[in-house]
């Protein structure tokens, strides 16, 4: 069973429907044993990273959550699911996040255009079973302000440049992130759910992706 | 292009008005079509390589928008990429519940400009990504040089509302998107109103969305050239299937715009799909 994170995240739904939609084994909870029962945890999230973390907090799973991550397990967190793994963002006047991994989040340089928001392409930095069957280069949806940066940042997985180069997608290990929508992001989307959902130990529905 | 939006892909957006959960534009000219249920349609133009799909509920009334709600979770179960939904959307409940069913954004239009207030309520909600602002404007002649006046009611109602103002303080307010619908072009086929994409792009900081009066290729390609537009939106063109979704991208990439072309969803000139390895990489090139 894949444990989908139930913390008011604005995008919950999405996700849900998306890993179902692949034929996932899913629980949507906020129960730390589920949690913990799990071979897959899934963190959606949208929003900012104070209200991401007070309702991590309120929902009372951080602590299962890293021990999943500890543990092995694999981890797919989006969007704001990446942002929480470093150890602080910027956002809402600088925010402690998990520390799962080292670094800092930051807004886009006031040049910029924020959101960020739409397709633009991600190009994959590493070779792994998360991103078989996704072409280089491949166009996934994006909506968010803030974003880590690749300078010196180990673990990036996959970068996109929006004036900046940023990172995409991290991993390191069991732990997959993703700063842009899989859930909206077409057939390229699916696929790349379909592969954690392989990694978790399920068999997803491959003709369910266009 | 406007330097403060770069990189991004140009969307190409097929438009479903909706009336009591069926699709009525197609349904009404062409046996092609099918019964007009937007699910399909949507799963087409998915296929088809849409970047967004936007639905109009056209009956915008109580009962409409309880149907709207059951629409966009169906297609949102079936259908990955971002839906927009509009029409009658009265305040902020009338927004959340559609995103609560599965919308990406909500479109406003006569609520907004009756009271501009609705943008602002809206953006602090749910974030200004959330919020477009959808201006149904008409060219006018009445003054020292021509301009475009806010209509409402599909160009019945005038509001005596300068388009190009009423865009600029729907940003302020935190409207993340603009959509700019030319009455005077829509439904003619003739091409969009250039010069009002244009007169909106200049002074706006987010993405307009161009609306109204596509019947070809060409005319996508002016709107997002010339009239700086981010995005082109189009009903009866694809609904008729006189363009693939496909073939219009091709034809745009080719012009130099950046298009995403899912390499899943896209058929190939030869009419069948392009095939992937399994380990990744673009076959386009190696």
């Amino acid at each position: 069973m894949i444990a989908v994170v139930d913390y008011g995240a604005g995008n919950l739904h999405s996700v849900e429907r998306a890993l179902r939609h692949v034929d996932a084994e899913i629980t949507v909870t906020h129960d730390p044993s589920e949690i913990a029962d799990a071979t897959g945890v899934v963190l959606p999230g949208v929003g900012a990273a104070a209200d991401t973390m007070r309702g991590l907090e309120r929902a009372g799973v951080i602590p299962a959550i890293l021990d999943a991550i500890d543990g092995g397990v694999p981890y797919l967190g989006i969007c704001m699911g990446l942002q929480v793994l470093y150890e602080a963002s910027d956002e809402d006047g600088g925010t402690t996040c998990l520390g799962v991994v080292p670094g800092r989040v930051v807004r886009f340089p006031p040049s910029q255009h924020v959101p960020h928001m739409g397709w633009n392409q991600v190009r994959q930095q590493v070779e792994s079973p998360l991103f078989a069957g996704i072409p280089q280069d491949a166009n996934f949806y994006f909506v968010h302000s803030y974003h880590a940066p690749v300078d010196g940042a180990p673990h990036v997985a996959a970068t996109t440049d929006y004036s900046v180069t940023f990172t995409s997608a991290l991993l390191r290990d069991n732990v997959f992130a993703t700063q842009f929508h899989p859930e909206k992001s077409g057939a390229a989307g699916l696929r790349l759910y379909a592969n954690f959902v392989r990694l978790a130990g399920q068999h997803p529905r491959d003709e369910a992706i266009p | 292009m406007p330097e403060h939006i770069p990189v991004l892909t140009r969307r190409i957006i097929p438009c479903l008005d909706v009336k009591n959960g069926r699709n009525v534009r197609g349904v009404k000219f062409s046996a092609d079509v099918d019964a007009g249920d937007p699910v399909e349609l949507a799963a087409r133009y998915d296929r088809e390589g849409a970047d967004e799909l936007v639905f109009y509920d056209i009956t915008a009334s109580a009962e409409g928008r309880d149907i709207m709600g059951d629409l966009v979770e169906r297609v949102a179960s079936e259908v990955f990429i971002p839906l927009t939904v509009g029409g009658g959307l009265r305040n902020a409940d009338d927004m959340y519940a559609m995103l609560r069913r599965g919308a990406e954004k909500v479109s406003i239009n006569s609520a907004a400009h009756r009271d501009p207030d609705l943008i602002r309520i809206g953006a602090d909600r749910f974030g200004s990504q959330c919020i477009v602002l959808s201006i149904d404007a008409q060219l006018r002649s009445d003054r020292d040089s021509p301009w475009w006046e806010v209509v409402l009611d599909g160009g019945r109602t005038p509001t005596g509302l300068d388009a190009i103002e009423v865009a600029q303080r729907g940003v302020e307010l935190g409207a993340g998107e603009i959509v700019m619908n030319s009455i005077d072009a829509d439904g003619t086929r003739a091409g969009y109103d250039l010069d009002q994409l244009r007169a909106v792009s200049d002074v706006v900081p987010v993405p307009v969305v161009a609306s109204g009066g596509a019947g070809s290729i060409e005319h996508i390609r002016a709107a997002l050239v010339e009239g700086r537009a981010h995005a082109a939106l189009a009903a009866s063109i694809f609904h008729f299937k006189m363009i693939s979704i496909e073939r219009v991208k091709r034809e745009l990439v080719a012009a130099g715009l950046p298009m995403r072309m899912d390499p899943f969803a896209a058929v190939a000139v030869s009419g069948r799909p392009i095939r992937h390895s399994r380990e990744g990489g673009n076959p386009d090139r190696t």
